[in-house]
């Protein structure tokens, strides 16, 4: 290949220059270089010459052992997550390798800048199937956003300078380097040089001028405006501007799963969350609107629901930096292309200010309706059981609504993401796309230290705690004050609720048998605690809460509840079931 | 919507694993191809990547929007048939007794205006260049004297309108 004409590097370091040193020691060096200095990861033969190395450097960077390796791609998930900055996760090759794959798919699918590093047998050996061989390149191509193998030494610095630029630019997404054990070993004349661009690479569309006078054309005459965003808004680091448009427009917004806690949830603007398990008033009032803003989304299935009834009698301004999502499952009268920072302080300047107090009327009106129907019996119940709503309600009261919230997958994660309060961005971390069990736990680990200072809460159904249970180790071993919440209803309780709704109630394989779970977090010598009645919850959370260590509290919930208000698969977004 | 037959043209780096990764895009959305060929391009350094694909026009736009999210992608384009310029080309090999035995088979070739390649006492090869249904036709013809081998290389096309890739670099280098 041809690095040194089609990717444009800039140099930042020159004391480093006149260093003949092995591939190992490069990779570490073009580590901290990128401001890598807390990595996640795992030993094994094939990468052995850079742990050597971590282990040189151990005072500048910090290596956290995981218990599994998929451990260690959701860790370096939850820390760019809650940081903003690139995870990065080692593994070895062959299993250790294809460990990575289902944490590579959940950040390729939820946009997750991430940096992962394989070692690989030596060159020589390349397909003969020696001992711990795997095609990494191949497994993990569909699933990066950029893969490079290298085989000698002197690649190392020009791509991983590469892999980070990569990673964290544009929409951002995990990239995967493999490197070959005889390219560890070898010694090379290094420098480094930053990377900061790439010829075949166009991170950040231009925004057409043309196309913002359309969009501020149909804001300005519209008269039942509503706003989805998505992530895009937190990935762009846009939330001021998103909060300023807003303001000005006074138009209503609601959240996709992913966009949660990029506007504080008292904001007079948030209307809450859409899709399948989201409120019943934006899902309505999306086949009502005459104009749909959608901001840094991606009209996910889950969101839309029937593609051939969503939002037909609206007209749709995309504000999108990913080209291939624009008309991708919706069609758009008009898409700002572009980073949605700028695009939002674009339209923030020409739009004028307004206020919509009979359409906002129907919101309130709407969600009146769910709080009667749902919200109130989830979060005050006067039945016997607790509910998972009435639990996450606690986190937020002793949390003073500022909690990061790390969700796994499941019921546990839709009622969480309903109910838990935020103040601040970046404090929802979960696995929206790929609705991957088992990220919560080892994710808490990465997001508590890619935000130290705060509490993290990891809100976990007790199907996926049992996936990635091991990581209990990592962080007692750590010593993250991460809270673990188990909220068991011995059941994979989506599952079961589908088969209730959809099966005529043939609960196949989904009843737990459950194990003594605060028994096993005391095994991992984690601090731990069970409630079941509602007079000990309160307690239970505040002592939790208070804690300044790991701590385990499981919450027995009621079995068989349902997660309401739910779009039926494959219905309309005004199909809405509130029972 | 209906389906018809695109050619996607898509230039790019010349890396190891690109060929991987575009496969990949027409394997997750179960496509199958009708051809496919690489080579380079006008611009050195630069790989061309001819693609031919039969779809519905707004599949098509969402590959190549995926093929064109490719980081080592320069850029990527569609065409239908009456906007490119398109060939194929094949080769023959026929046992040479027949084509003393058969008088037929000289008129054959001839008609068909393919050129003979080599001609050896034990078989003979002949090449034609031109459209899907012109290989396709000789191929039948020379069927019934016993075809030793028949091979057909993907669509190579080049388009009417511009491509512009070298406005596109050139914007990079002066940006940078």
């Amino acid at each position: 290949m041809h690095m040194e004409t089609n990717t444009k590097i800039k140099t930042t370091q020159d004391k480093a220059k006149g260093l003949h040193i092995s591939g190992a020691e490069a990779v570490v060096r073009c580590l901290l270089e990128e401001g890598a200095d807390l990595i996640y990861g795992y030993p094994g033969g094939a990468i052995m010459p850079i742990y050597d190395e971590l282990y040189k450097f151990q005072d500048r960077l910090h290596h956290v052992l995981t218990r599994h390796e998929q451990g260690a791609t959701h860790a370096a998930q939850g820390f760019a997550r809650t940081s903003g900055k690139v995870g990065v996760a080692m593994a070895t090759s062959g299993p250790g390798a294809t460990n990575l794959v289902t944490g590579i798919a959940d950040a390729q699918i939820d946009s997750t800048p991430m940096v992962c590093i394989t070692g690989q047998v030596a060159s020589h050996l390349l397909g003969s199937d020696a001992f711990q061989e795997t095609d990494i390149i191949g497994i993990s191509t569909p699933v990066t956003k950029w893969n490079y193998q290298i085989t000698k030494a002197s690649e190392i610095p020009e791509i991983l300078a590469k892999a980070f630029y990569i990673a964290r630019s544009g929409r951002p997404g995990p990239v995967l380097i493999d490197i070959t054990k005889d390219a560890q070993f070898e010694k090379f004349d290094y420098s480094y040089e930053k990377c900061t661009g790439i010829r075949s690479y166009a991170p950040y569309p231009t925004l057409s001028n043309d196309s913002l006078e359309e969009a501020v054309g149909l804001i300005d005459q519209a008269k039942k405006p509503f706003v989805v965003w998505g992530q895009g808004v937190i990935l762009g680091n846009a939330e001021k501007e998103f909060k300023a448009f807003l303001e000005k427009s006074g138009i209503p917004a609601a959240w996709t799963i992913l966009g949660l806690s990029a506007l504080p949830t008292e904001h007079p603007s948030n209307r809450g969350m859409v899709g399948m398990h989201g409120n019943y008033a934006p899902n309505i009032l999306t086949n009502e609107c005459d104009l749909l803003i959608a901001i840094g989304m991606r009209f996910d299935d889950r969101v839309t629901g029937d593609l051939n009834t969503y939002a037909k009698q609206a007209k749709i301004i995309h504000l999108e930096l990913d080209p291939a999502e624009v008309n991708k499952n919706v069609k758009v009268d008009v898409a700002l292309l572009s980073d949605c920072k700028i695009s939002l302080q674009q339209l923030t300047e020409r739009i004028a200010s307004k206020s919509y107090p009979e359409w906002i009327a129907r919101f309130d009106a709407l969600d009146k309706i769910e709080y009667d129907k749902v919200i109130d019996s989830d979060l005050f119940p006067t039945k016997q059981g607790l509910t998972m709503g009435e639990s996450i309600e606690m986190i937020n009261k002793y949390s003073n609504n500022d909690a990061i919230i790390v969700t796994d997958v499941g019921q546990h994660q839709m009622v969480a993401c309903r109910y838990a309060k935020f103040r601040q961005s970046k404090s929802n971390v979960t696995s929206g796309g790929l609705g991957t069990m088992g990220f919560a736990l080892p994710a808490a680990i990465g997001a508590k230290m890619g935000a130290p200072e705060r509490q993290v809460v990891a809100v976990i159904g007790d199907g996926g705690y049992q996936m990635t249970i091991q990581e209990l180790g990592t962080i007692f071993q750590q010593q993250l004050a991460v809270k673990i919440v188990i909220l068991n209803n011995d059941f994979l309780g989506m599952v079961r609720q589908w088969q209730q709704l959809f099966f005529d109630k043939r609960y196949a394989s989904t009843e737990m048998v459950n194990p003594d779970f605060v028994t096993i977090a005391k095994g991992f010598r984690i601090q731990a605690k069970r409630v079941d009645k509602r007079e000990e919850l309160a307690a239970a959370v505040e002592e939790m809460m208070a804690s300044k260590k790991p701590y385990f509290l499981e919450i027995c919930v009621e079995k068989e509840d349902n997660v309401f208000p739910m779009i039926p698969s494959g219905s309309s977004v005004s199909d809405i079931r509130l029972e | 919507m209906k389906n018809s037959t695109y050619t996607i043209s898509v230039y790019a780096e010349n890396n190891i694993g690109l060929l991987n990764r575009i496969s990949a895009i027409f394997l997750k959305r179960h496509i199958n191809l009708e051809s496919f060929s690489t080579s380079a391009s006008e611009i050195p350094n630069v790989f061309r990547f001819v693609i031919v694909v039969n779809t519905d026009a707004d599949r098509v736009r969402k590959i190549v929007q995926q093929i064109e999210k490719q980081i080592d992608v320069i850029k990527a384009f569609y065409h239908t048939d009456e906007e490119t310029i398109f060939q194929e080309n094949a080769l023959y090999k026929v046992k040479s007794s027949s084509l003393f035995e058969e008088r037929q088979i000289q008129n054959i070739i001839k008609d068909s205006h393919a050129t003979i390649v080599t001609v050896s006492p034990e078989f003979f090869v002949i090449e034609k260049t031109g459209f899907r249904e012109e290989t396709e036709q000789l191929r039948k013809d020379l069927a019934p004297y016993g075809l030793l081998q028949f091979v057909r290389s993907g669509r190579i096309s080049v388009t009417k309108a511009k491509m512009g890739i070298s406005e596109i670099l050139n914007t990079f280098k002066n940006k940078n």
